[in-house]
């Protein structure tokens, strides 16, 4: 599915991603962890085509086509999709209209009809049931005035609707009571399919008890520093990032040797 | 991040699609303005007597005027002898009878606009007038609008047939004195609408006016007049459009409601005149003025604008609440785009006591243009309990763009309460990254999310128009992403 090599990636002037190698398979589930200012934002950005960031060298392949090159929304049609970590406010565009917009394109891209608005409420509807939104945030501002909570919600809702091959989730855990936890590893869960692949950004090994990943990425100074299985997770939780090298941010910069 | 800035320049070039000639045989003056000139535009359109001696009068004072330079924009000095003060499409007989009698080449031209005059005005129960260059080509449903009293025709026809609620109305509430344009319209207009709504009726369906400026170094000169009676209620809109010339073309209309007791008046424009190129060339010089008078009490006009079009705009449709309770409303958007300037606002009078108003403006700049908001919120010592609120929205597409306020408040009366709120904004770079990361086309994005910041505004425009203003407003964008 995805092949990450070698990925440099700046951001005025600064390299933040310093040789990222990564590969994940159909059906699989990915969690990367690690200290705050690693780079996992980031590296989210870069695959799902953010031009604040440069790619300075490196390759990444989706299903073997050159990722790099296409533009952020041709990458959003071939299947990519990114929950953010800080979902931004649309005034005025009603969430309702902006998914239908998506979802849309999406169909006109996959040269299917696009769904009427009647059509499109009905699907809607459903799947926030799924995610527990009340049907009112669809007539809402796009992240209007959403809680924290709701605002991750809701960008569960939309990878729901919108079905992509590749589903990046930035911290789509922070933030979460334990009831929305709950909603939201359920819509993940939801999500996971044989043709389908998870990259998820999470600080908590608590996600990972509902969601169970395949392999556990711990990034550190723009690195992939240390890889597992799940159980890496529990003993990240346990012993912190210390016995990795790494204390924080400042000494992350030079990992283990 | 530069990049989305270059995308939307790209998006905002696509070109303006009402830009055809149509040709068509046509009478037109020489250019130059005289007292002459003056009278043969009388006796052509054969007015009546005080028409002739009402327009001379005023020719005569606006020699003396100065032209206004106060407001934001700048243009080049207009040679007023350049500019040809009529032209109408030459047909057989002095004026269609109807539709029929119009030439099928104008009717074409509204097709191409999309104002396809007899199957809209079917389909929607949108009576149409329209204006092609000076004339007044075809009024339409003029029948049953009759029959429930409502007058509906060209100022032309008004004056022949109506002379004496013309000569009340006309020049009331916009006095040729009023202001540099405003004078020159009054010694030249050439043609507009004429409505008359009578006493307790609510005019059975939209009125709606098309002007379009075809032939070349012409200017128009339209003058409406609204009269809403008693209790009366009427739906009035404009569309204007203008084909792609090099040259400058003027358009200096004057509009006048009036609203007595218990009337409303809604009144609409969509205003999408030719704005000149990528580089600042050609383009309508829109010098308009618009002014309501509320004079009857619980009497209440609203003004929805959505301007997208000319190269230089100059216009406050304003509110006098002379009415006890009386209303003014003022919605807002506007667009500018290249070159463009816009500097357009209202003017809200408070005379009478608890009148109110509201004004909510919602200014998009784009490319290197500039879009001023003006308003002037007014309040004289008899206006107990008066209040106004304000809410002015200013968003910006890309970074050699300006937006402007000038908010002024004055007032005589202590009770008066102001509410003032502004903002501006940008179409943010994670605002177009969010939607692209969703598949959505950046030109589609950027629509989509000026359309969301003039939501206010469209929901008061009439249901069909709003979907017009939807498009408009992503025709005029595109090449706009920046
Ligand atoms: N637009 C930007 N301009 C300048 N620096 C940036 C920008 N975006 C990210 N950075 C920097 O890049 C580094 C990595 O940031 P990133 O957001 O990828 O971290 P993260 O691993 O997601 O952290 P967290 O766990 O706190 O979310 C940080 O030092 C951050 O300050
Ligand atoms: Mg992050």
């Amino acid at each position: 599915m995805l092949s990450i090599k070698n990925l440099h990636a700046s951001v005025e002037g600064k390299e933040i991603l310093k040789g990222i190698n990564l590969e994940i398979k159909d059906g699989e589930v990915h969690a990367i962890m690690g200290p705050n200012g690693s780079g996992k934002s980031t590296l989210s950005q870069v695959l799902a085509g953010n031009d604040a960031f440069e790619v300075t060298s490196g390759e990444v392949t989706l299903n073997g086509e050159d990722l790099l090159e296409k533009s952020t929304e041709e990458r959003a049609r071939d299947g990519v999709f990114l929950a953010f970590q800080y979902p931004v406010e649309i005034p005025g565009v009603s969430n309702l209209q902006f998914m239908r917009t998506a979802v849309n394109a999406m169909r006109h891209h996959n040269g299917e009809p696009e769904m009427n608005a009647a059509e499109f409420m009905k699907l809607a509807r459903e799947v926030s049931k799924q995610v527990d939104l009340d049907p009112a945030f669809l007539k809402r501002g796009v992240n209007e005035g959403f809680s924290g909570g709701e605002k991750k919600r809701n960008e569960i809702m939309q990878a729901l609707l919108l079905q992509p091959k590749l589903a990046i989730l930035d911290e789509t855990d922070s933030g979460l009571d334990i009831d929305a936890l709950k909603v939201v590893a359920d819509g993940v869960n939801a999500l996971r399919s044989k043709d389908r692949a998870i990259l998820m950004v999470t600080h908590y090994q608590r996600l990972l008890d509902h969601i169970v990943p395949d392999y556990v990425h711990v990034l550190a100074g723009g690195r992939i520093i240390k890889s597992g299985g799940r159980e890496l997770a529990l003993e990240l939780e346990e012993r912190g990032y210390g016995w990795l090298g790494i204390k924080d941010e400042a000494t992350a910069a030079s990992p283990a040797n | 991040m530069a990049t989305t800035d270059q995308e939307v320049n790209e998006l905002i070039k696509r070109e303006y699609e009402h830009g055809f000639v149509t040709e068509i045989e046509a009478d037109t003056f020489e250019a130059g303005l005289n007292e002459d000139v003056i009278a043969r535009l009388s006796a052509i359109k054969k007015e009546p007597e005080f028409m002739l001696e009402w327009r001379l009068k005023a020719y005569r004072r606006w020699l003396e005027m100065k032209e206004p330079d106060w407001a934001h924009v700048g243009y080049p000095k207009i040679d007023y002898n350049s500019i040809s003060y009529y032209s109408a499409p030459k047909r057989k007989e002095d004026m269609p009878q109807s539709l029929d009698d119009v030439d099928p080449e104008l009717l074409k031209t509204y097709e191409k606009l999309g104002i396809p005059l007899h199957e809209r005005a079917k389909l929607a129960g949108v009576a149409v007038d329209a204006v092609f260059d000076s004339v007044s080509v075809a009024t339409t449903f003029k029948e049953p609008l009759a029959k429930a009293g409502v007058i509906f025709c060209s100022i032309s026809e008004a004056l022949r047939d109506h002379p004496e609620l013309v000569k009340k109305y006309l020049g009331t509430v916009v006095p040729h004195t009023d202001n540099y344009f405003a004078g020159l319209n009054a010694a030249v207009f050439s043609d507009g609408t004429f409505v008359y709504v009578p006493k307790g009726v609510r005019c059975p369906m939209e009125l709606s006016t098309y002007f379009r400026i075809n032939a070349a170094n012409t200017g128009q000169f339209e003058r409406t007049l609204i009269i809403a009676d008693e209790g009366s209620y009427v739906s009035y809109l404009e569309g204007c459009t203008a084909p792609m010339r090099d040259e400058n073309q003027l358009h200096a209309a004057v509009v006048e409601l009036i609203a007595l007791d218990d009337a409303q008046i809604k009144y609409s424009t969509v205003q999408n005149w030719y704005p000149g190129d990528e580089n600042g060339k050609g383009g309508i010089y829109n010098f308009v003025t618009k002014r309501a008078a509320c004079i009857g009490k619980n009497s209440k006009v609203s003004w929805t604008q959505v301007e997208t079009g000319s190269a230089v705009t100059w216009k406050y449709p304003s509110c006098i609440l002379r009415g006890e309770n009386s209303v003014g409303e003022f919605y807002s958007v506007a667009l500018t785009h290249n070159y463009q300037q816009a500097d357009t606002g209202t003017k809200m009078i408070h005379l009478g006591k608890n009148t109110s108003s509201t004004i909510i403006s919602k200014g998009i700049s784009a490319g290197k243009s500039s879009n001023a908001y003006r308003g002037l919120v007014k309040f004289g010592p008899r206006a107990e309990g008066a209040r106004n609120f304000t809410q002015c929205d200013s968003l910006l597409i890309g970074d050699r763009c300006g937006a402007h306020t000038f908010p002024y408040i004055e007032s005589l009366n202590k009770t008066a309460i102001v509410e003032h709120e502004a903002t501006t904004s940008k179409v943010s770079d994670e605002q177009m990254f969010l939607c692209r990361q969703r598949g959505i086309d950046p030109e589609q994005a950027v629509s989509m999310i000026v359309n969301g910041f003039c939501k206010e505004v469209f929901k008061e425009l009439p249901m069909e128009f709003a979907v017009e203003a939807g498009k408009l407003l992503e025709v005029s964008l595109e090449g706009s992403v920046g």
